[in-house]
C-alpha cells in the first residue's frame, strides 16, 4: 500500500506541474493580448530597442533547440551507445523548445494575425524567409527522427533521420547566426563570426538544458543516473562551455582589431553600465568560470555540481543574448563616421530600454509552452533513457 | 412569335437592365478607387538633393510640414514616429558643425527590402522605398537592417490619419517620398516648406531637372556609401 500512496502523491504532483506550467503559458497569453489591445507601447521597446526581452527568450529557446539535438547526433551520426539511448529525449526536448521559441517570436509581432502572410508573400532574399522554412523543416525532420526511433517498423530509417536532423540543425543555427551576421551597417552585428558562435553556444546551452531535464525525469522515476555516464557528458559540457567561451573572446577581439568597432567593444566591455556587468559578471563568470570550476575541480563535479553548473549555463546564456541583442541596438548607429551627433531621435546617445512585465510575461510564456509539451510527453510517452548494463564505447 | 418567346425575351431585357443597373456604381466606385491607375515608371528616378550649407540649425521647418502631410503627431518620445528629423553633426576633428535632415534615403540596394520575410519593404519602379501596410507583419527586421535608422514602428492606436496617407498599429513605416503628392504632381512636403531651398527634388535621370545638372556640377555625396546603397538623396556641403 506504501507503494500506491507514493503513486497517488506523484500523481498529484503530475498535476501541480500541469496546471504551474498552465498557468505561465496563461500570463504569456494575457501579454499577448495586453499587446495586441493596447500595440507596443505597453512593452519596454520603442524605435531604437526594436527587440527586447521577448527576443533574448526566443533566440535562447531556438539555440537551444538545436543545440540540444547534438546529444542526439553524437548517438545517430557518430554511433555513442550512451547518447544513442537519449535520443529520444533530446528530440523531445528539442521540440518543445522549438514551440516554445517561435511562439514568443509570433506573438511578440506588431500584426500576429497575418503570420500566414509570411508563407503567401515569400521573399526569398530575406534570412527572416529562410528560417520559416529552416524552423518548421526542423520541426517535421525531428518529428521523423523521432518516429524511426520510436516504431520499430521504422528503426532501419533511424540513422538516415539522424543524418538529416544532423545537418539540418547546423544550417539552421547558421540561419539564426545569420539574422544577425547580415546587419552589416550595425557595430554589434554583422560579421561572419556570428554563424559559427551560435553554433557553438547551442552545444553548450542545449547540453545544459538537456542536463537539468535528464536529472529531474531520473528523480522523477526514482532512478539513479550512472557515474560514469554523468562523468562523460559532464566533461562533454566542459568542452562545449570552453569552445563558447572562445567564440565570443574571438568576435570581441576582432571587433576591437577593426578600428572602426573599438568604441563599441568599449562600450559593451568596459563603459555601457548594465551590459559590461552582465557580461563579466553574468556571463563570464557565472556562465562560464564557475560552471567549469564545477565540473572540472578536483573533488567536484558530482550530480549536485553538474546540475548547478548546467543551471549556470542557461543563466549566463540569458545574459550574453541581452548583452548582445539589446546592448547591440543601444549603442549607438554610427550614420556619420568621424562626427559627434545629436538630434529628436537618439542619434548620438546610448538607447534606453527597460523591459516591461509584459515582455517578461510573454517569454515565460515561451519557457511555459516548452515546459508543458515536455512534461506531458515524458508523462505518456517513454522518452527515460534506457541504458545497457555494459557501456561498449 | 408565340407569347412565350416574347414573355422570355422580355424577361431577358429586363434581367440584363437590371444587372447592368446593379453593376454599374460598383463599377464607378472601383475606378475612383483605383484612382490614376498609370503605372510608376522605371524611366524615373526620384531623389533628393540636401545643401546643407542653406539649411538652419534650430530651424524645424521640414519636420514640421511632413508631420501634417503625413498625419503624424510630431512627438518625439522613443515610442514616437519620427519620419524625417533633424541631425545637427559636429567634426570631431575640425569642430566644423552642420545641421540637416535625414530620412529615408530611398536606396537603389535598400537593405529594408532585402530583409523583409514578406515583402512588405518594396521599392517602386521609380525609386521610392515603401512599407505596404497589408503586407507588413511587425517583425521590426528592417528597422534593425536600415543604416539610417529611417524607420519607425506603431506602438499604439491612431487617431486622425490623413485619408491620403493611411497607417496602422503594429507596422513599420517611414518616409513615403510623399508619394501620394508625387503621383498628383507635387513636390514632398519637406522640400515645399523649407524657406532656404535647402531640399532640391526631383527626377536623377531627367536630363533636362535641375537635380540632374546639379548633381553633377557641384561635389555631394551619399551617407554611408560604403555600403554601396546607392540612396537616392544626396548631401552637399557634406
Amino acid at each position: 500500500m506504501a507503494d500506491l500512496s507514493k503513486l497517488y502523491s506523484m500523481n498529484r504532483l503530475y498535476y501541480v506541474l500541469l496546471a504551474i506550467g498552465g498557468l505561465v503559458v496563461l500570463g504569456g497569453a494575457y501579454a499577448v493580448h495586453m499587446m495586441e489591445h493596447h500595440g507596443h507601447i505597453i512593452s519596454g521597446m520603442n524605435n531604437q530597442i526594436v527587440w527586447g526581452m521577448p527576443h533574448v527568450f526566443a533566440i535562447f529557446l531556438i539555440v537551444a533547440a538545436s543545440g540540444v539535438l547534438n546529444v542526439a547526433s553524437i548517438g545517430s551520426v557518430f554511433g555513442k551507445a550512451v547518447y544513442k539511448a537519449r535520443a529520444p529525449l533530446a528530440s523531445l526536448l528539442s521540440i518543445a523548445m522549438l514551440a516554445g521559441g517561435l511562439a514568443v517570436l509570433m506573438l511578440d509581432l506588431g500584426r500576429p494575425d497575418r503570420i500566414i502572410v509570411a508563407a503567401t508573400n515569400y521573399n526569398v532574399t530575406s534570412v527572416f524567409a529562410w528560417n520559416v522554412v529552416l524552423y518548421s523543416g526542423m520541426f517535421s525532420l525531428v518529428i521523423v527522427y523521432l518516429w524511426t526511433m520510436m516504431e520499430r517498423r521504422m528503426n532501419p530509417f533511424n540513422k538516415a533521420a539522424g543524418l538529416a536532423v544532423f545537418v539540418w540543425r547546423f544550417v539552421l543555427t547558421t540561419g539564426t547566426g545569420l539574422i544577425f551576421a547580415f546587419l552589416t551597417a550595425r557595430q554589434a552585428y554583422g560579421s561572419a563570426l556570428l554563424p559559427p558562435m551560435f553554433i557553438v553556444l547551442s552545444f553548450a546551452w542545449g547540453l545544459a538544458v538537456f542536463h537539468v531535464v535528464q536529472k529531474v525525469i531520473y528523480a522523477w522515476n526514482d532512478k539513479t543516473l550512472d557515474p560514469a555516464i554523468l562523468q562523460r557528458t559532464k566533461n562533454l559540457l566542459g568542452v562545449f562551455v570552453v569552445g563558447s567561451l572562445y567564440m565570443v573572446a574571438t568576435y570581441h577581439f576582432t571587433n576591437m582589431y577593426f578600428a572602426h568597432q573599438t568604441g563599441f567593444e568599449l562600450f559593451i566591455l568596459r563603459d555601457g553600465g548594465v551590459y559590461p556587468n552582465l557580461f563579466w559578471w553574468g556571463y563570464v563568470v557565472l556562465g562560464n568560470v564557475l560552471p567549469l570550476l564545477l565540473i572540472y575541480f578536483p573533488g567536484l563535479g558530482k550530480t549536485k555540481c553538474v546540475m548547478v553548473a548546467s543551471l549556470l549555463v542557461v543563466l549566463g546564456a540569458f545574459a550574453l543574448l541581452y548583452v548582445f541583442i539589446i546592448g547591440g541596438q543601444a549603442y549607438p548607429l554610427s550614420i556619420f563616421p568621424g562626427y559627434e551627433v545629436s538630434s529628436s531621435f537618439a542619434d548620438g546617445q546610448v538607447a534606453s530600454y527597460a523591459p516591461s512585465i509584459y515582455e517578461f510575461l510573454l517569454g515565460l510564456g515561451g519557457l511555459g509552452i516548452a515546459f508543458l509539451i515536455t512534461t506531458v510527453s515524458v508523462r505518456v510517452l517513454n522518452f527515460m533513457p534506457q541504458d545497457k548494463p555494459y557501456i561498449s564505447d | 412569335m408565340s407569347d412565350i418567346d416574347t414573355q422570355r425575351r422580355q424577361f431577358l431585357k429586363t434581367s440584363a437592365g437590371a444587372a447592368a443597373i446593379a453593376i454599374a456604381p460598383g463599377m464607378m466606385l472601383y475606378q475612383t478607387a483605383q484612382g490614376d491607375t498609370q503605372a510608376a515608371s522605371s524611366t524615373v528616378r526620384w531623389g533628393m538633393l540636401v545643401d546643407t550649407a542653406q539649411c538652419k540649425e534650430g530651424c524645424n521647418d521640414c519636420v514640421n510640414a511632413c508631420n501634417k502631410e503625413n498625419g503624424l503627431s510630431g512627438k518625439t518620445g522613443t515610442t514616437d514616429s519620427q519620419w524625417i528629423r533633424k541631425i545637427e553633426i559636429k567634426d570631431v576633428s575640425s569642430g566644423r558643425a552642420l545641421s540637416l535632415p535625414m530620412m529615408c534615403q530611398h536606396c537603389e540596394h535598400p537593405p529594408c527590402v532585402d530583409v523583409c520575410p514578406t515583402q512588405a519593404s518594396f521599392k517602386r519602379a521609380d525609386g521610392i522605398v515603401l512599407v505596404d501596410r497589408h503586407l507588413c507583419i511587425g517583425c521590426r527586421y528592417c528597422m534593425m537592417a536600415c543604416p539610417y535608422k529611417a524607420r519607425s514602428f506603431v506602438h499604439e492606436t491612431l487617431t486622425d490619419q490623413n485619408p491620403d496617407v493611411p497607417r496602422g498599429k503594429g507596422t513599420v513605416e517611414a518616409c513615403s517620398l510623399c508619394v501620394h503628392r508625387i503621383d498628383k504632381g507635387q513636390i514632398p512636403a519637406c522640400a515645399e516648406a523649407c524657406q532656404n531651398k535647402a531640399i532640391l527634388f526631383g527626377d536623377l535621370n531627367d536630363a533636362n531637372s535641375e537635380i540632374y545638372k546639379k548633381v553633377r556640377s557641384v561635389a555631394s555625396v551619399q551617407i554611408r556609401a560604403d555600403l554601396q546603397l546607392n540612396p537616392g538623396v544626396r548631401y552637399q556641403g557634406l
